[in-house]
C-alpha cells in the first residue's frame, strides 16, 4: 500500500500522464467539435488508427516529423469527408455512417501498410519526436520533468484545446458552430449554411483525430502496428460525454483518464497477486461509471444525430 | 435536390440495392488491388476460386459463414428497434468462454447437453446486453459507448480467465482455455471438413427470428419501437420492456454464435478465435437491409470474400486485409443505397 502511494509523488508517473493524454486530447477536441455542429462521429476509431499509419508512412518514407503529422491531418480529414458527405448532405444514420467509417480506415491502413511490410518482417521504426530541452526550466527538479520536457506535439494539443474552447465560446465561427448542433434552422434563418458548418466542422474535427492517432507512431512508439490504438477513440467518444460537449472540461477529462491510466501501468507491476488483465480492464470501466455519473445532467447539443434537411421542419 | 420518401419500396429495388452496393465496393477496392501490382480481375478470380473453387472451399467458406449468420441476426434484431448492440464482438466471446467452461465438465448425454450449452451461451450473451440495455433505460447512457467499450472488458475477461482458471493445462504453455468435452462436440455435416452441424442451426435459428418479427405482436412492438417510439408507447407497447427483450434476444443471438463455434470448430476458447465476427455481423446486417432472410445471403456474401481473400492471398500476394477493405466499402455504399430504395430523388 506504501508503495501504491510512493508512486504518486514520481515525477515519471505525471509525466507519463501529460503524454498518455495527448492523443485523448487530440481525439477527444476532434469529437467535441463535431458533435457541437450537430453530428456524431463513431469513425475516430479507424481516422486515429488512419492517422497512425499515415503520420509513420510519411517519415518512413523520408519525410519530415511535421510533414508526417501533416499527412496524418489530410488523411484524417479525407475520412472525416466521407462521413460529412454521407450524414449530412444524405442524411444518413450517424451510427451506421461512422461504423463503417471505423472499419473501412483501419481496414485501409492496414492493407496499405501490409503493402509495404510484409507478414513477419518486425515492424519498421523512425525517429520519432524526442522530448523538448527547454534549457534550465526542463532542468526544474520534477516540474521541469513533468511540464517541460514533454514532445512538441503534447504543447500543440494543449494548445488546441485553448484555441478552440476560446474558438466555440468567443468568436462568431465558434457560434455558428454551437447553433448549427443546437438549432440549424435558425441557422439558416441567420443567411448561413448549416450543412456546409457542418460538413467543414467533421473535416476538421476529424483531422484532429488524424493527428491525434498519429502521436501513437511518432511519439508514444515509434512503429505502426495492427490494433495499436486500442479503443482510444471510443473513450473519446465517451469523454465528450463526460465533459458535457465542453473543450475545458474535455482537456480536464483526458488528463484525468491519463492519470488513472498511468497510474493502474505502474500499480500492475508494484501490487502483485492480481491478474494484470484487471489493470487493463480498469479504463474501460472507468470510462463507463463516468457515463453513468453524468448521463442524467448531459447538456446534449439539441440537434445532435438529427440530420437537417433544407425547407424541411 | 431533395429526398421523398416512398410509401413502398418495390421489390426489384430491394433486391437490386445490395447487388449494386457490392458491385460498387468492388469496383472501389480494384483500384486498391491494382496499387499491389496485380490484376483485379485476377484477383477476384483467385478469390472466387478460393470461397468456392473446390468442395473444401465452400465447407470452409460455410463454416466461417454460421457465425456471421448469427452474429448478422443479433445485430438486425437490435437495430430494427433502434438498439445500437455494437457489443457482438464481446457477446460472441462470453458466450464461447460460457460454453467451454460449463461444457467441460458437464454430466449430461450429448444430445441434452448441446441444446444446454447452446442456452447456457445464449444466456451469456444476453446478460452482457441486458447491462447496457438497463443503463439506457435507467440513466439514459448511450449503448454505442458502453457496449463498444465492454468488448475490450470481456476480451481482457477472457485473457484472464484462459491463463488462470480456466487454462487447459494440455495446450503446451499456449493460452487457451480447457475444450468443451467431446460428447459436445458438434458432428460434421461433410465428412473430414470442418463444416458443422452449426450451420444448419444458423439457418434455422434465421427463419426463427424471422417468423418472430414478423408474425408475433412482440415482433410489431419491437418495430414499432424501433421505428417511431413515441407513436408505440402512445399505442400501449411498453417500450423499457420490449427494449430489454430485443437486447436479450440480440445479444442471446450473439452469445450462441459463440458457442456453436467452440462445439463445432475451436473446441476450447483462445483470445484470437473471431476474426471480428461482432463487427462484421453489422455490415452482414446491413446488407441485408435488417431482414432476417437476407442475413443468410449476406453472411455468405461475407464469408466468400474473408475465405476467398485468403487464398487470393497466397495466389496473388494481395494483403488479405482487402477483405476487409470490402466489406467495409460495401457497408457504406448499401448506406447509400438503402437511402435510394427508401426515397426518390426529386429536382
Amino acid at each position: 500500500m506504501i508503495d501504491a502511494l510512493d508512486l504518486l509523488t514520481n515525477a515519471s508517473l505525471w509525466a507519463a500522464v501529460l503524454r498518455i493524454a495527448t492523443p485523448l486530447i487530440f481525439g477527444v477536441l476532434g469529437a467535441l467539435l463535431c458533435e457541437r455542429a450537430g453530428v456524431l462521429n463513431l469513425g475516430i476509431e479507424g481516422i486515429m488508427t488512419m492517422g497512425a499509419m499515415a503520420g509513420w508512412l510519411t517519415v518512413h518514407g523520408g519525410g519530415d516529423l511535421w510533414a508526417g503529422l501533416a499527412v496524418a491531418a489530410v488523411s484524417g480529414a479525407l475520412m472525416g469527408l466521407i462521413h460529412a458527405m454521407l450524414t449530412v448532405p444524405l442524411g444518413l444514420s450517424q451510427h451506421v455512417s461512422g461504423l463503417g467509417i471505423t472499419l473501412f480506415a483501419s481496414a485501409l491502413a492496414y492493407y496499405l501498410y501490409r503493402l509495404i511490410v510484409t507478414v513477419g518482417e518486425s515492424p519498421p521504426t523512425i525517429e520519432p519526436f524526442r522530448p523538448l530541452d527547454l534549457g534550465p526550466l526542463s532542468d526544474v527538479p520534477f516540474l521541469g520533468q513533468v511540464l517541460f520536457a514533454q514532445t512538441a506535439p503534447t504543447y500543440l494539443a494543449l494548445a488546441t484545446a485553448l484555441l478552440l474552447a476560446w474558438g466555440l465560446a468567443r468568436t462568431p465561427l465558434g457560434l455558428a458552430i454551437r447553433m448549427t448542433g443546437e438549432n440549424p434552422h435558425a441557422v439558416e434563418a441567420q443567411g448561413l449554411d448549416p450543412i456546409a458548418i457542418r460538413i467543414g466542422a467533421v473535416v476538421a474535427g476529424s483531422a484532429l483525430m488524424g493527428v491525434g492517432g498519429a502521436f501513437l507512431t511518432m511519439a508514444a512508439f515509434n512503429s505502426f502496428f495492427p490494433e495499436m490504438v486500442q479503443g482510444r477513440g471510443w473513450i473519446c467518444i465517451a469523454l465528450v460525454v463526460f465533459a458535457s460537449w465542453r473543450p475545458g472540461k474535455a482537456l480536464l477529462g483526458a488528463l484525468l483518464f491519463a492519470f488513472f491510466d498511468a497510474y493502474q501501468l505502474r500499480l500492475q507491476t508494484a501490487v502483485e497477486g492480481v491478474p494484470y488483465q484487471v489493470f487493463l480492464m480498469a479504463p474501460y470501466l472507468l470510462s463507463i461509471a463516468a457515463l453513468i455519473l453524468v448521463a442524467r445532467r448531459a447538456e446534449v447539443p439539441e440537434a445532435l444525430m438529427t440530420p437537417y434537411r433544407r425547407g424541411e421542419r | 435536390m431533395r429526398f421523398e420518401r416512398r410509401a413502398h419500396v418495390p421489390l426489384h429495388l430491394a433486391v437490386a440495392a445490395p447487388l449494386g452496393a457490392v458491385a460498387a465496393a468492388l469496383v472501389l477496392a480494384a483500384g486498391l488491388i491494382g496499387a499491389a501490382g496485380v490484376g483485379p480481375l485476377d484477383a477476384y478470380a483467385a478469390m472466387l476460386r478460393g470461397a468456392l473453387g473446390s468442395r473444401l472451399a465452400v465447407t470452409e467458406m460455410l463454416t466461417r459463414a454460421t457465425p456471421l449468420i448469427l452474429t448478422g441476426l443479433a445485430a438486425a434484431t437490435a437495430f430494427r428497434a433502434r438498439l445500437w448492440n455494437i457489443g457482438g464482438e464481446g457477446q460472441f466471446y462470453l458466450g464461447a468462454l460460457t460454453t467451454a467452461w460449463i461444457g467441460h465438465a458437464l454430466p449430461l448425454p450429448g444430445p441434452v447437453g448441446v441444446p444446454v450449452l447452446m442456452l447456457c451461451g445464449m444466456a451469456a450473451g444476453a446478460a452482457l446486453l441486458a447491462g447496457p440495455a438497463f443503463l439506457r433505460l435507467r440513466f439514459g447512457v448511450d449503448e454505442v459507448v458502453t457496449t463498444l467499450l465492454l468488448n475490450f472488458v470481456v476480451i481482457l475477461f477472457v485473457g484472464m480467465m484462459i491463463e488462470g482458471p480456466l487454462r487447459d493445462p494440455l495446450a503446451f504453455g499456449w493460452p487457451q482455455s480447457v475444450p468443451v468435452d467431446g460428447a459436445f462436440r458438434l458432428p460434421d455435416l461433410v465428412p473430414r471438413t470442418r463444416l458443422h452441424l452449426g450451420l444448419l442451426v444458423a439457418v434455422a435459428t434465421a427463419g426463427v427470428v424471422w417468423l418472430v418479427l414478423a408474425r408475433t405482436t412482440w415482433g410489431l412492438e419491437a418495430r414499432a419501437a424501433g421505428l417511431n417510439p413515441r407513436a408505440a408507447a402512445f399505442a400501449g407497447v411498453s417500450l423499457p420492456a420490449t427494449i430489454m427483450g430485443v437486447a436479450c434476444l440480440s445479444g442471446g443471438l450473439a452469445g450462441l454464435a459463440g458457442a456453436i463455434e467452440v462445439m463445432g470448430v475451436t473446441g476450447g476458447v483462445t483470445t484470437t478465435m473471431s476474426p471480428g465476427f461482432g463487427y462484421a455481423g453489422i455490415v452482414v446486417a446491413m446488407l441485408a437491409a435488417l431482414h432476417p432472410a437476407g442475413v443468410v445471403a449476406a453472411a455468405v456474401f461475407v464469408a466468400t470474400v474473408f475465405v476467398g481473400a485468403d487464398a487470393m492471398g497466397r495466389a496473388t500476394g494481395v494483403p488479405s486485409f482487402i477483405a476487409d477493405v470490402i466489406v467495409a466499402l460495401s457497408l457504406l455504399t448499401m448506406l447509400v443505397a438503402l437511402l435510394f430504395t427508401t426515397h426518390r430523388v426529386r429536382r
